[in-house]
C-alpha cells in the first residue's frame, strides 16, 4: 500500500517541479518583454529631444528623416549657454530649489519626529491632516493663493507677486506635507528602544533627533530631499501664474515663454533647454543614489 | 550606587491596571530579579523605575529621592534592552561613550572608562566595529558596556538574554553575574525565565497579574512558596498538585489522596496542619524530587505506594516518570538505574517532610 502511494507521488511531484521552473522561465520572459517596452516608451522622448537639439532650425523644418542628424551642430547649445536670459532662468531655478529643499527639510524632519515619537494630544489626527493637505492639487489652490497674495500686497504694501521668492512660500505647501509623511514612515521604522536608550543616556529630544534619528534615517532623508528637489525643479503652474517678468522666471516657464514667440516654435533651442534643464536632477540622483542604501538600521536590534 | 524603593506604585492604561500597587525595597548593591509570566507587569514596573513610563499612583525613590517627575536622564540609571538597542551608525566605542559624550566628559576619562568596560566584557578587539558586524552575544556585551561606562546608581535589565540561543544565554548569565560581582551596582533585572531569576538574584520578586506574589531569596521561594502560583512557577519540572483532604485515622493525622491511598503525616507537619478543618478541599504540593523510587529502609516521613507509570523520560542523570493519581498527572524523579519503564508497575515513595499543603480555592500555602 505504502509503495503504491510513493510510486504515484513520485512522478506527480517531479512533473509539478518541472512546470514550476517552466512557469518561472515564462515569467522572466514576460518581465523582460514588458521592461523593454517600457524602456523604449520612456527613453524615446529624451532621445528624440537629443537628436533635435543637435539640428539647425533649417534641418528641423526640412522633410528629412527626423530620427537622424545629417548636419550635427552645437549652435543651439552655444546660443542658450551664452544667453544671459537662459542662465538667469537656470540660476533662478537653482536658487529656488536649493532654498525650498532647505526650508522643507528644516520643517518636515522635526515635524515628522514630533508626530512619530512625541505622543501629544491630537498628534495622530495632525499626522493624517498633513497627508490630506498633500492630496489637494495646486490647480485648485493657485487662484485663491493669488488672491491672498494680492490682498496681502494691498494691505501691507509687501509685493510678493512677480517676485521669484514668492515661490519659496508656494513650493513648501507641496513639498512639506509629502516629505513629512515620508519621514514619519522612516522614523516609525526605527525601533522604540533606540530613542529610549538615547533618552536614558541623557540625550534631549533635539539631541535624539540630530544624533540618532537623522543619521539612522539617512536613506529616508535622501529620498525626501530628492523628492523636494524634483518637485521644485519641475514645478510649472505656480511660477507660470505668479511670475511674469523674464528676470523672475524659473527654467520650465522661462523656456516656453521666451522660446515660443507667438506661433513660432524654436524647437532646437526648446529641446536643448529641456535637456539642459533635466540634467541637474539626473546628476543629483546619480550622486545621492550611492548614499541611498537601505538597511542602515542593520545591527541596531535583533534582526 | 543607591537603594531603590517603590511605594504603592500603580500603572493604569485607560481602564486596565497593569501594575496594581507594588511595594518593594531594593537595597544598595542588591541584585533583584522581577520574574513572572508575560503581562504580569514586570517590564512596566522596570520602565517606571527607568522613567520611560509615568506612574499613575504611588512613589518611586532612588537613593532616597522621590523621582516620580524626574526625567530618565536625571535619574542616573542605565538600562539594557532585550533587543540591545545599539546605535547602528556608531562604532562599539561610540555606542558605549555616547552618554558620557553628551555629558561632555573629558576625552581622556571617556577613553579610560570605555577601555576598562571593554576589558571587563572581553570586547577590546571589537571597539572599532559597527553593531551589524557583531554577533548577538557580542551586541549584548556592548549594550552592557554602554551601561557600565556610565557608572550609574542603578542598572536596569529588561529581558536582556531572551534573544540569545540557549547555550549563549547560560554563558551571558554567568557574565552578568561576574560583572555585578565586580561593579556591585544596584541591579533590577526583568525576566520571564525562572532559571535566570534563580541563578542571578540575591532576591527574586515573583509577579502575577500586576501584583507581587512573593519576595524572597531563590531558596526561600523554592522551599517555602507562599502561593500556588509561586510554587508552580519556580522549579522545573513544576511542583505537582494532588487534590486531597486531611483525615484523622487512629488518632493520627493523615492526608488522604484517594479512597485507597492515605499517608500519615510526620509529627512536625501534623502539628502544623492540626488546625485545618478536615472538610476543607486541599491540594498536596510535592516537588518531583520528593517522589522517588521506594528504598528498603525508608527514612521517617517517607511513605511508599504502588502505581503504574504512564511515561518515562530518561534524562541521563535521572529519569522523569509520569503517572496518574485521581485524574491528575504527577511527575517524579527516579534513579536512572531504578528500572522504570513506560506502562510498567512501579513502587514509589513520597517524602512528606517536604510536602506543602495548599487551599484549593485561595491557592494559599498553609
Amino acid at each position: 500500500m505504502t509503495t503504491v502511494t510513493i510510486d504515484k507521488a513520485g512522478p506527480t511531484r517531479k512533473a509539478k517541479y518541472g512546470s514550476m521552473s517552466r512557469d518561472r522561465a515564462w515569467a522572466l520572459r514576460w518581465s523582460y518583454f514588458f521592461l523593454v517596452i517600457f524602456a523604449i516608451f520612456f527613453l524615446t522622448p529624451p532621445i528624440y529631444m537629443f537628436i533635435t537639439s543637435l539640428k539647425s532650425s533649417a534641418e528641423i523644418s526640412a522633410a528629412t528623416n527626423p530620427w537622424w542628424v545629417f548636419h550635427p551642430t552645437l549652435e543651439n547649445y552655444t546660443a542658450l549657454l551664452t544667453s544671459n536670459q537662459f542662465l538667469r532662468f537656470f540660476w533662478n531655478s537653482a536658487i529656488v530649489s536649493i532654498f525650498v529643499v532647505t526650508i522643507t527639510m528644516l520643517i518636515s524632519v522635526p515635524a515628522a519626529f514630533a508626530l512619530s515619537r512625541m505622543r501629544f494630544w491630537g498628534s495622530a489626527t495632525l499626522a493624517t491632516g498633513v497627508f490630506l493637505t498633500y492630496l489637494i492639487p495646486e490647480t485648485l489652490l493657485f487662484i485663491p493663493l493669488f488672491k491672498m497674495f494680492a490682498v496681502i500686497g494691498d494691505w501691507t504694501g509687501i509685493q510678493l507677486i512677480n517676485r521669484w521668492y514668492v515661490l519659496l512660500i508656494l513650493y513648501p505647501t507641496l513639498t512639506v506635507p509629502f516629505c513629512t509623511w515620508i519621514m514619519i514612515g522612516y522614523f516609525a521604522s526605527i525601533p522604540k528602544e533606540l530613542d529610549e536608550a538615547a533618552i536614558i543616556d541623557g540625550a534631549s529630544w533635539f539631541q535624539t533627533l540630530t544624533r540618532i534619528f537623522i543619521p539612522v534615517a539617512l536613506p529616508g532623508l535622501i529620498a525626501a530631499t530628492i523628492f523636494a528637489f524634483t518637485v521644485s525643479w519641475a514645478q510649472f503652474l505656480y511660477p507660470l501664474v505668479f511670475t511674469t517678468s523674464t528676470d523672475q522666471l524659473v527654467m520650465p516657464v522661462g523656456i516656453i515663454t521666451t522660446l515660443i514667440k507667438g506661433d513660432v516654435f524654436n524647437w532646437g533651442q526648446i529641446m536643448t533647454g529641456a535637456l539642459l534643464g533635466a540634467a541637474p536632477p539626473l546628476i543629483i540622483y546619480a550622486f545621492l543614489m550611492d548614499y541611498y542604501i537601505a538597511g542602515l538600521t542593520a545591527g541596531a536590534t535583533k534582526g | 550606587m543607591a537603594d531603590v524603593t517603590l511605594r504603592k506604585v500603580v500603572k493604569r492604561y485607560d481602564d486596565v491596571e497593569a501594575v496594581r500597587g507594588i511595594d518593594l525595597d531594593i537595597a544598595d548593591h542588591e541584585f533583584v530579579v522581577l520574574v513572572g509570566p508575560s503581562g504580569c507587569g514586570k517590564s512596566t514596573t522596570l520602565r517606571m523605575i527607568a522613567g520611560l513610563e509615568d506612574i499613575s499612583d504611588g512613589d518611586i525613590m532612588i537613593g532616597g529621592d522621590v523621582v516620580n517627575d524626574v526625567p530618565p536622564k536625571d535619574r542616573d540609571i542605565a538600562m539594557v534592552f532585550q533587543n540591545y538597542a545599539l546605535y547602528p551608525h556608531m562604532t562599539v566605542a561610540e555606542n558605549m561613550s555616547f552618554g558620557l559624550r553628551l555629558k561632555r566628559y573629558p576625552k581622556a576619562e571617556i577613553k579610560s572608562r570605555v577601555d576598562e568596560a571593554a576589558r571587563m566584557l572581553d570586547i577590546v578587539e571589537l571597539v572599532d566595529r559597527k553593531p551589524k558586524q557583531l554577533s548577538g552575544g557580542q551586541r549584548q556585551r556592548v549594550a552592557m558596556g554602554r551601561a557600565i561606562v556610565r557608572n550609574p546608581k542603578v542598572f536596569l535589565f529588561d529581558e536582556p538574554l531572551s534573544n540569545l540561543d540557549a547555550k549563549l544565554r547560560v554563558q551571558m548569565r554567568i557574565e552578568i553575574k561576574k560583572v555585578h560581582q565586580k561593579v556591585r551596582t544596584t541591579t533590577v533585572y526583568v525576566t520571564h525565565d525562572q532559571v535566570e531569576a534563580m541563578t542571578l538574584a540575591d532576591r527574586v520578586v515573583v509577579m502575577n497579574h500586576g501584583r507581587i506574589e512573593q519576595i524572597g531569596t531563590p531558596n526561600e521561594l523554592y522551599h517555602k512558596p507562599a502561593t500556588k502560583f509561586v510554587a508552580s512557577f519556580i522549579g522545573s519540572p513544576a511542583m505537582n498538585f494532588i487534590p486531597c483532604r486531611l483525615e484523622d485515622i487512629a488518632g493520627k493525622l493523615h492526608v488522604r489522596l484517594t479512597d485507597r491511598l492515605a499517608f500519615p503525616l510526620p509529627p512536625a507537619r501534623a502539628a502544623r496542619y492540626q488546625g485545618v478543618p478536615r472538610t476543607e478541599k486541599l491540594l498536596l504540593g510535592l516537588r518531583p524530587e520528593h517522589i522517588t523510587e521506594a528504598k528498603p529502609h525508608p527514612a521517617p516521613g517517607v511513605e511508599a505506594f504502588d502505581t503504574v507509570l504512564d511515561v518515562t523520560e530518561p534524562m541521563g542523570m535521572e529519569t522523569l516518570i509520569y503517572f496518574t493519581l485521581e485524574g491528575s498527572q504527577v511527575c517524579g524523579r527516579v534513579n536512572p538505574n531504578a528500572d522504570a519503564h513506560d506502562g510498567a508497575p512501579f513502587r514509589l515513595a513520597v517524602d512528606l517532610n517536604n510536602m506543602h499543603l495548599l487551599n484549593e480555592v485561595t491557592g494559599v500555602v498553609l
